[in-house]
């Protein structure tokens, strides 16, 4: 599904966000990536994205080489690829359902595939009454999962989290994470940057941690607390 | 693309993967179409002042032109429904002797550069006189005729160069039995020359006022830019492409466009309507069933379809330049 080969990003600026970076990430796996800010978390999720490219190295993306994609391709492989946000990224310009349409009107659904889908996902995260409301009038929490609702309401294959519980508290971050889980468990792979240690360990899935841009760790964090 | 979403999901998951066909593909297309017209409009309302500032802008910059050329296209019509054929008045000596005038006159018909001769009698120049002057109960008190016996030259189409015409006028004022020469029409070539000239300076202004209408639906669209950057991020990062996140700009642009043509229209008309009355008096005083022609539908077509036009370049001009800055 995701495979880095020794991938480095240098900014403009000269400062080099990830350097001979090497994994590979199974299409249905669920992995949490970790490490202090700065350690390059948000430019590997950003190359995935496509926000970003790759100055050396080799990105693959489900069996496609991002480095050789066009710019006009760009807008088509985002499609593939679910994503929340730490700051959710909500417009309030519109209701809930609009914001959780907006995927599939970009990829040009009907609208009666865009109702039916919709209601879905916002069923899947447990907001279905609230799909008139604007989301300025929500909790964060219930902004965070109508974020997850626009990222899954598109049933990518794979689903990208930046910091996704960073301004929840611990009880509506389990929440969070366990929906992430029901949607790895439906074949989903679930990749999610997070420097919240108590709630990686407590997941018991695979970590990856960087530092200053580079793997320091691939593996199950022992449980322990 | 197609290749990159099935090598995507090539994993079997419960939910079914709907297939989008072609057919449902280009009706979702042509509802965004609609989508974004609507959605353009309805923002266009919800800020009216600013709305009414840009569609007046372009109203002003439409119908100052546009008011000018039909205006000109009027003139015009006068000019052209006078003869713009130069003629020669040649008014011959009183005592000329009648055998001589038809000497002369033969002598003129085989001029190349002339093509018709008229001569009128003293008599006949005093009817015609009488006729077109309105001043017949003055004539009748002269005891003679002031007038004299008057060929009329009308020179060959090829020969109304100025030079030529000169040269015409004084080979003919050569003549012993010539005593004056007058040139006729001249003043209506003049005014076809200004005219033109005019002409030509109403379209510069039209030229400069239209990319006035450019840069200031290209300014408000650079706004709207601005103001929507978080909207077109997000659509950007769920796999918008540029083309959706400009449709909804470009169509704000172009109902700039038509607003601004449907004011301008109203303008125009106003314009020429204030106007008809005081050509109306003008003409009537020349004894001349002159009536101004008014704006008339395809006018307003030109017009509303200029208005788009302009409309849509100036939203694509801004929206080329801003939206490839904005990438999330």
């Amino acid at each position: 599904m995701i495979s880095f080969t020794q991938v480095s990003k240098r900014y403009p600026s000269g400062h080099e966000a990830l350097s001979g970076l090497t994994f590979e990430m199974d299409s249905s796996e669920m992995l949490f990536l970790t490490g202090h800010s700065g350690a390059g978390k948000s430019t590997l999720l950003k190359l995935i994205m496509l926000m970003e490219r790759a100055s050396t190295g080799q990105v693959v993306v489900g069996g496609r080489n991002l480095n050789r994609m066009r710019q006009s391709q760009i807008a088509f492989h985002r499609r593939q690829i679910g994503v929340v946000f730490q700051n959710h990224q909500l417009l309030f310009d519109r209701t809930v359902f609009d914001n959780v349409a907006l995927p599939l009107q970009v990829a040009g659904y009907h609208s009666r595939e865009v109702g039916r889908r919709v209601r879905a996902a916002l069923d899947k995260v447990g907001l279905l009454d609230k799909e008139k409301q604007n989301p300025i009038v929500l909790s964060g929490g219930e902004q965070q999962r109508v974020g997850i609702a626009r990222a899954v309401v598109n049933k990518p294959a794979l689903l990208l989290a930046d910091e996704p519980t960073g301004n929840l508290d611990p009880i509506l971050s389990d929440e969070i994470m366990h929906l992430f889980e029901q949607f790895n468990s439906v074949g989903v792979g679930v990749m999610i940057a997070s420097h919240d240690v108590s709630l990686i360990k407590s997941m018991q899935k695979r970590v990856l941690t960087l530092a200053n841009g580079s793997l320091i760790y691939d593996g199950v964090l022992p449980a322990n607390a | 693309m197609p290749n990159s979403r099935q090598n995507i999901h090539t994993k079997e998951r419960g939910a079914k993967q709907a297939k989008l066909h072609i057919m449902g593909r280009m009706q979702a297309y042509s509802a965004h179409h609609k989508v974004s017209l609507i959605t353009s409009f309805r923002k266009l309302i919800s800020r009216p002042i600013q709305t009414l500032l840009t569609t007046l802008v372009v109203a002003i910059a439409l119908a100052l032109p546009a008011t000018m050329l039909i205006a000109l296209k009027n003139v015009q019509t006068v000019g052209k429904n006078l003869n713009t054929q130069p003629k020669l008045s040649v008014y011959l000596n009183q005592k000329a002797k009648p055998n001589a005038i038809d000497a002369f006159i033969v002598e003129l018909n085989l001029n190349a550069t002339i093509s018709r001769v008229t001569f009128k009698t003293a008599d006949e120049a005093l009817q015609a006189f009488k006729l077109t002057s309105g001043m017949g109960d003055a004539l009748e008190l002269l005891d003679e005729n002031p007038l004299p016996p008057t060929i009329i030259v009308e020179p060959q189409a090829a020969a109304i160069d100025p030079v030529i015409l000169d040269a015409l006028a004084s080979e003919i004022g050569a003549s012993p039995l010539v005593d004056e020469v007058v040139f006729d029409m001249g003043w209506v070539r003049r005014l076809i020359d200004i005219m033109v000239l005019l002409e030509t300076l109403v379209l510069a202004l039209a030229c400069m006022l239209g990319v006035g209408v450019l840069l200031a639906v290209g300014n408000t669209i650079r706004l709207e830019i601005e103001s929507r950057r978080d909207e077109i991020v997000v659509t950007k990062l769920v796999g918008g492409t540029n083309a959706f996140v400009r449709r909804p700009l470009l169509y704000t642009g172009l109902l700039y466009g038509v607003f601004g043509a449907l004011c301008a229209s109203f303008i125009v008309l106003f314009a020429l309507l204030a106007l008809s009355g005081p050509v109306a008096s003008l003409a009537a005083s020349y004894q001349s069933s002159f009536t101004l022609n008014i704006f008339g539908l395809s006018d307003f077509i030109s017009l509303v379809l200029l208005g788009a036009g302009l409309g849509l370049s100036g939203a694509w001009l801004a929206v080329g330049r801003e939206l490839s800055n904005i990438e999330p």
